[in-house]
């Protein structure tokens, strides 16, 4: 079992790693988590062919409603980050029926739109939304004991574990859901959709149901970020944020589940230790911006090609060195 | 007496200022293999088109047991029986063979996302799975079923589009020049199979050029021209038409 081996070696690894770093690195840690859940929602909705400017938005939907349901209704923050969830959700279906009569350019425009009057009614309302300064002093996870760990919420580290958690199962779901007839049935509405509806396949319905599941997952992403940080605002969901979750997406590729999970990984390690050490801080925007069109340009596969290409080099040199072992 | 299983009633599709079908009226009889001829650009696969509901006629309908299916989502009209192939091939290439018959047995075993994150699918995943290889069964694909669709030499394609549309069962299929790109060794093994087919009792609607193919299968034959009926009948009628013979060689004796 080497592949169970890679996966506990690499769990270890997981969780060992916050004590290797410092305070502000443990923080960056806990951003680049739930960051990688966002991503990975994103791919979800990219299978059946539709990309989004609105999904940043729709985290930000679950990151206020899991902040309000703890804050005014004093519910369970762990229960209220799942509501968050549901209420992304449940936006994004409402959004599907004028956003699905659209496809390509003409979704991507719409769903830009739709997610700036989300914002507008953020700003516009400070009741409950708090306006343009947003919400603040969002209740904190409440420490909790598991026997062998003592979740201390102040802490990063306990953070990061916490959310660890809560991604990787996400992950998990979103992996299983892909690799079933559901992801099958994804895949053919995207590359093939008059085979799919010949098929007796419901495209919309599957778009729609991409888009959900997705939203569902980015609404979680958001409710981890929000009782992390303890204050959002509208501005933190805004298309600078979005830039980013695409550019992650494109330059990681999006042909496999770890591609856009490796381009946020590899960005932001680039971003927040790189750039930020060396002072280049102001130009983040400029540097992406120049990223994204580099590999655009010049590894239009993604960083996932070159795994890719990693892998089939190294099975090929394999293969060579046993064709000659037999011979000899 | 029982309607037909298909009827094409006063039938009309517009595009634009182009009349691509012109009050077209015809009807399949169930457990038939009823073909449908006239030269390139007479409206055949536009016909298709519309029964299978890719396009809402612009007048008629389309009755299948007696019920309208015109104006239905081409996934409606599926789960009503009716599966069609296309001209072109019509495939993921990048798929398996194998994924994409799966594709084709949605309707038989529907995807269900709870069962799925659940992991509790398992008997509907090996049901599909085992209609799916009994479909590249039946068209001699079996040894394929996991070679990359777009590596398939364009015969074994216009077959694996076929075994996609079969494995979802259906009571009629819809198929639009299945043997194109096939050699005549591999167009007499599928004619073979088309009867066999027939014989189970699923009716076929079939587009196709090889006259000598359509005159070997077909039970009814329907020609049309510039969209209109043009004659109808058994292959011998067909053959000795004046009209067919003139539409189709400008005067030349004999069809095939
Ligand atoms: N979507 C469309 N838009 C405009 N014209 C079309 C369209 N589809 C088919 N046609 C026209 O309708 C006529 C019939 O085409 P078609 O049904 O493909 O013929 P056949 O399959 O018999 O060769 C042709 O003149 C074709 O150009
Ligand atoms: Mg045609």
């Amino acid at each position: 079992m080497p592949k169970l081996a890679a996966l506990l070696g690499f769990g270890a690894i997981l969780l060992a790693l916050p004590h290797a770093l410092s305070f502000s690195q443990q923080e960056i840690l806990v951003f680049l988590t739930i960051n990688v859940l966002l991503v990975a929602s994103y791919r979800l909705l990219t299978l059946t062919g539709e990309w989004s400017l609105g999904h940043v938005v729709i985290m930000g939907v679950g990151a206020y409603a899991s902040a309000l349901l703890s804050k005014r209704l004093g519910i369970y923050v762990p229960a209220a980050m799942l509501l968050g969830a549901v209420t992304a959700a449940m936006i994004a279906l409402a959004l599907s029926f004028p956003l699905f009569r659209m496809k390509g350019f003409y979704f991507l425009i719409g769903s830009f739109a739709a997610g700036e009057i989300i914002r507008l009614l953020w700003k516009r309302f400070r009741d409950p939304f708090g306006g343009p300064k947003g919400l603040k002093k969002i209740d904190p996870m409440p420490d909790f004991d598991i026997g062998i760990y003592a979740f201390d919420f102040f802490e990063p580290v306990s953070y990061y574990y916490f959310a660890l958690a809560v991604v990787g199962v996400s992950l998990w779901v979103m992996w299983r859901i892909e690799r079933s007839p559901v992801g099958l049935t994804f895949h053919a509405v995207h590359w093939q959709d008059r085979l799919a509806e010949a098929s007796g396949v419901n495209v919309r319905a599957y778009r729609t149901l991409a888009f959900v599941l997705a939203s569902g997952f980015a609404g979680l992403s958001g409710a981890l970020l929000a009782h992390y940080i303890g204050t959002i605002n509208p501005n933190s969901f805004d298309v600078e944020q979005m830039v980013f979750v695409l550019t992650w997406t494109i330059v990681g590729g999006t042909a496999t589940f770890y591609g856009p999970i490796l381009g946020c990984v590899v960005l932001t390690i680039l971003n927040e230790i790189v750039l930020r050490e060396a002072g280049f801080e102001q130009m983040r925007p400029l540097i992406y911006g120049l990223i994204l069109i580099l590999s655009v340009l010049f590894m239009p596969k993604g960083l996932e090609s070159l795994v890719r290409g990693a892998f089939s080099w190294r099975n090929a040199r394999k293969k060579k060195a046993g064709e000659t072992g037999a011979a000899g | 007496m029982a309607p037909s299983i298909l009827e094409i009633d006063d039938l009309t599709m517009r595009f634009g200022g182009l009349t691509a079908i012109d009050r077209l009226s015809f009807k399949v009889e169930r457990g038939e293999i009823h073909g449908l001829i006239g030269p390139n650009g007479a409206g055949k696969t536009t016909t298709f088109n519309v029964v299978s509901g890719f396009y809402k006629p612009t007048g008629g309908e389309v009755r299948l047991r007696g019920e309208t299916i015109s104006g239905l989502r081409m996934y409606e009209v599926a789960r009503r029986g009716v599966v069609r192939t296309f001209q072109h091939s019509t495939l993921c290439a990048e798929l398996t063979v194998l994924e994409n018959v799966l594709i084709g047995t949605h309707m038989s075993f529907p995807p269900n996302i709870f069962a799925a994150m659940a992991g509790v699918d398992k008997a509907n995943r090996r049901a599909a799975r085992a209609r799916a290889e009994e479909a590249l069964d039946f068209f001699g694909l079996a040894g394929l079923a996991d070679e990359l669709a777009g590596d398939l030499p364009h015969g074994h394609q216009r077959a694996l589009g076929m075994a996609v549309a079969l494995a979802a069962r259906p009571d009629v299929v819809l198929l639009d020049e299945p043997f194109t790109g096939m050699n005549p060794e591999e167009t007499r093994r599928m004619m073979e199979l088309m009867v066999k087919l027939r014989n189970t009792g699923v009716t076929i609607l079939l587009v196709e050029h090889d006259m000598h193919a359509i005159m070997g299968l077909c039970d009814r034959i329907t020609c049309m021209s510039f969209g209109r009926l043009l004659a109808e009948g058994n292959p011998q009628e067909i053959r000795h038409h004046p009209d067919v013979i003139e539409a189709y060689l400008g005067g030349a004796r004999h069809v095939a």
